[in-house]
């Protein structure tokens, strides 16, 4: 051994004397079994991670340039665009970023859908999964606003017009998170505070709860089989292998992939035929001028159709909640004795594609300008989105699932 | 590889559809080209002589314009800009807010991101269909625009047209007359086709005023995703090469 391997292992020691840095490694890298039988699903939890450092990484470049004021704020968001040298590259990863994370974390979210990965013993690492996904839905809110933009402007001014619709407090709840009677300079200010520290210290502390929760349990798989029930003589599960190096080599693989895709969008298309930045945002957002067809960005459309679809303002807001709410209780909604799809009945197979097809024709109704026909395609499908949460007792627990083998398939 | 379709499929989703675009006129649909400088050089004319007595665009810098369209400082100052810019000024106007709302009861927006909010078709028809309309305060109104506050400030190269009817009968019977078409009435310095070049150009150059760095973007990426797929076959080796114990 050379002298500066020595004197690296000396000081390795000095520091495991004092902060566990071998152990932490050991336990959620070196020596942190996961299932050897990971597919293509299992990509989007780490390139959620990634998204999240690519965001705020480009984010702090960002703030570094940005005024969050009415009469700047449009002004310095092309100033980066024009004059900052690799300003344009900063603000389009951004803009595309956000939406990488929106697509990352819906495929995340579908794969446990697939494999049954909120069920028993993992319904912790759903629920705080969950919150992440209502703290990175805030988080875009308030970040869509910062442009400036006559969608930012209008958009916010529809969502927060929404909380006056409750009863009693309505009227004084919206003044309040506007901090004015219309969307303004305070509006802005307060989402700017938002947006770059206070709803990114909620995510990066739910994001570690969230893995210590997953490290703590060990990953599901597609099989839904536990492989900590075949361990081998030294408590080492059969059908599982170290994290590192194996799903880090993986996962570099994966990340490249993402990175193509993503380039091809941030050097090509980086507003998306206006999904990913909308046409009317680069106009300055004018309190005195409202656009003819206000939307929100493409991730909330399902939720924006669901709103619209009741013909009451209260009730479409509730119905809004129930529609995110209702997957925080899958755990306890799904009766089904299987995890994974793989060995699941018929029931829940066509439930889930019916949900799927559900969520994807909202997310589309949810972009139209509204008409009868439309209107009444949004709240059929809202009623069939509805059913896969409701119905999920009765038809998982008399589903004809298939026989689960002891140990996962692999390949 | 069902991955790739996979990914495949999400990619068309977004890149067929068009999310709430503006609507623009049938039948005028125009392919530009950021990369032909002539046409961008001959587009900042037309921009500067004809857009810029009223219109401002005030995110855009002179000498980054000289710099992308190959433009010499001396040219920029003698041909582009007037009074007392200097070339590291954004490109701003005289006319006050206050007069151009008396003007023309509207205050004419800035122009450096038209081309993002309005979309090149929608430009073209604009351009294109400026008709001879008495009622107008400026003696024209607009298909793709309608009673837009706007004067036909190019109607000396294109020259002035009128509308074509014709009659529309309604389910209920009742008769309306609808503007069929355009004619044109007296001819302008341009003929229609030079006239179109001329427009294209200028659109071009909207299109370029609204993201000077497109032209930086498209020309690195190729190199940034060559890079990507290279690595990719490293990464790709390496997965394989730890992978071969577990298979």
């Amino acid at each position: 051994m050379s002298k500066v391997m020595k004197a690296l292992n000396r000081l390795l020691e000095w520091v495991d004397a004092r902060f566990p840095l071998t152990k932490l490694w050991n336990e959620h890298l070196a020596k942190y079994y996961a299932p050897k039988n990971f597919n293509f699903w299992y990509f989007f939890g780490s390139l959620a991670l990634f998204v999240l450092v690519i965001q705020i990484i480009t984010g702090i470049w960002l703030t570094m340039d940005y005024k969050p004021s009415a009469e700047h704020a449009f002004a310095t968001v092309e100033y980066i665009m024009r004059d900052v040298e690799w300003g344009w590259w900063m603000r389009y990863v951004h803009s595309t970023g956000s939406s990488a994370f929106f697509i990352v974390v819906y495929l995340h979210m579908f794969r446990a859908l697939l494999y049954g990965s909120y069920k028993q013993p993992r319904e912790l690492l759903w629920l705080t999964g969950m919150f992440i996904y209502l703290a990175l839905m805030a988080e875009a809110f308030f970040g869509y606003l910062l442009p400036w933009g006559q969608m930012s402007y209008w958009a916010a001014q529809v969502i927060t017009s929404l909380f006056g619709a409750i009863p009693a407090v309505g009227d004084d709840l919206e003044l309040w998170i506007r901090g004015d009677f219309v969307v303004s300079d305070v509006t802005l200010n307060r989402y700017f505070s938002f947006h770059v520290i206070a709803v990114p210290l909620v995510l990066l502390g739910l994001v570690f709860v969230h893995i210590i929760a997953l490290h703590e349990v060990g990953s599901n798989n597609p099989d839904g089989i536990e492989i900590k029930k075949n361990k081998d003589a030294n408590g080492i599960p059969l059908d599982g292998i170290p994290f590192h190096p194996y799903y880090t080599v993986k996962d570099i693989y994966g990340i490249t992939i993402f990175l193509i895709l993503f380039s091809i969008v941030v050097f090509y298309y980086p507003d998306m035929n206006g999904f990913f930045l909308e046409h009317a945002n680069f106009v300055p957002a004018d309190p005195l001028n409202t656009p003819e067809h206000i939307v929100p960005a493409w991730y909330f459309t399902p939720y924006y159709a669901i709103l619209r679809a009741i013909p009451d303002k209260l009730g479409g807001l509730i119905a809004m909640g129930f529609a995110v709410m209702f997957f925080f209780f899958l755990p306890w909604l799904d009766r089904s004795p299987v995890k994974s799809i793989r060995y699941r009945g018929w029931n829940y197979r066509i439930a889930l594609i019916v949900f799927v097809i559900s969520f994807l024709v909202l997310g589309y109704l949810g972009m139209q300008v509204t008409t009868p026909v439309k209107t009444i395609l949004a709240r059929v499908f809202t009623i069939i989105y509805f059913m896969f949460f409701l119905l999920m007792p009765l038809y998982t627990s008399t589903d004809n699932d298939k026989p689960v083998p002891d140990r996962v398939r692999y390949p | 590889m069902k991955l790739h379709i996979f990914i495949g499929c999400i990619f068309m989703l977004f890149a067929t559809a068009s999310f709430a675009a503006g609507s623009t006129l049938a039948g005028y649909h125009m392919k530009v080209d950021t990369s032909d400088i002539k046409s961008l050089q001959r587009g900042a004319r037309i921009f500067v002589n004809y857009c810029m007595g009223c219109h401002s665009a005030a995110y855009m810098r002179y000498n980054r314009l000289g710099k992308d369209l190959g433009i010499t400082e001396e040219v920029l100052k003698s041909n582009f800009m007037f009074g007392t810019d200097k070339p590291g000024d954004t490109m701003n106007i005289a006319m006050r807010k206050s007069d151009a709302l008396g003007f023309f009861g509207i205050a004419p927006p800035d122009l450096s991101v038209i081309a993002r909010s309005r979309g090149v078709d929608w430009l073209y028809g604009y351009f294109m269909t400026f008709y001879s309309d008495p009622a107008k305060p400026f003696g024209v109104n607009n298909l793709q625009f309608k009673d837009v506050a706007m004067p036909h400030v190019l109607w000396e190269l294109q020259g002035t047209h009128k509308p074509v009817y014709k009659t529309v009968t309604h389910k209920d019977g009742t008769e309306v007359e609808v503007i069929d078409g355009l004619e044109q009435v007296s001819p302008g310095k341009l003929t229609p086709e030079e006239y179109k070049a001329t427009i294209h150009d200028l659109i071009n150059f909207l299109v370029y005023l609204s993201e000077p760095a497109k032209l930086q973007r498209q020309k690195i990426g190729i190199w940034v995703i060559i890079y990507l797929l290279s690595f990719l076959v490293l990464a790709y080796l390496l997965k394989n090469e730890y992978w071969k114990d577990i298979n």
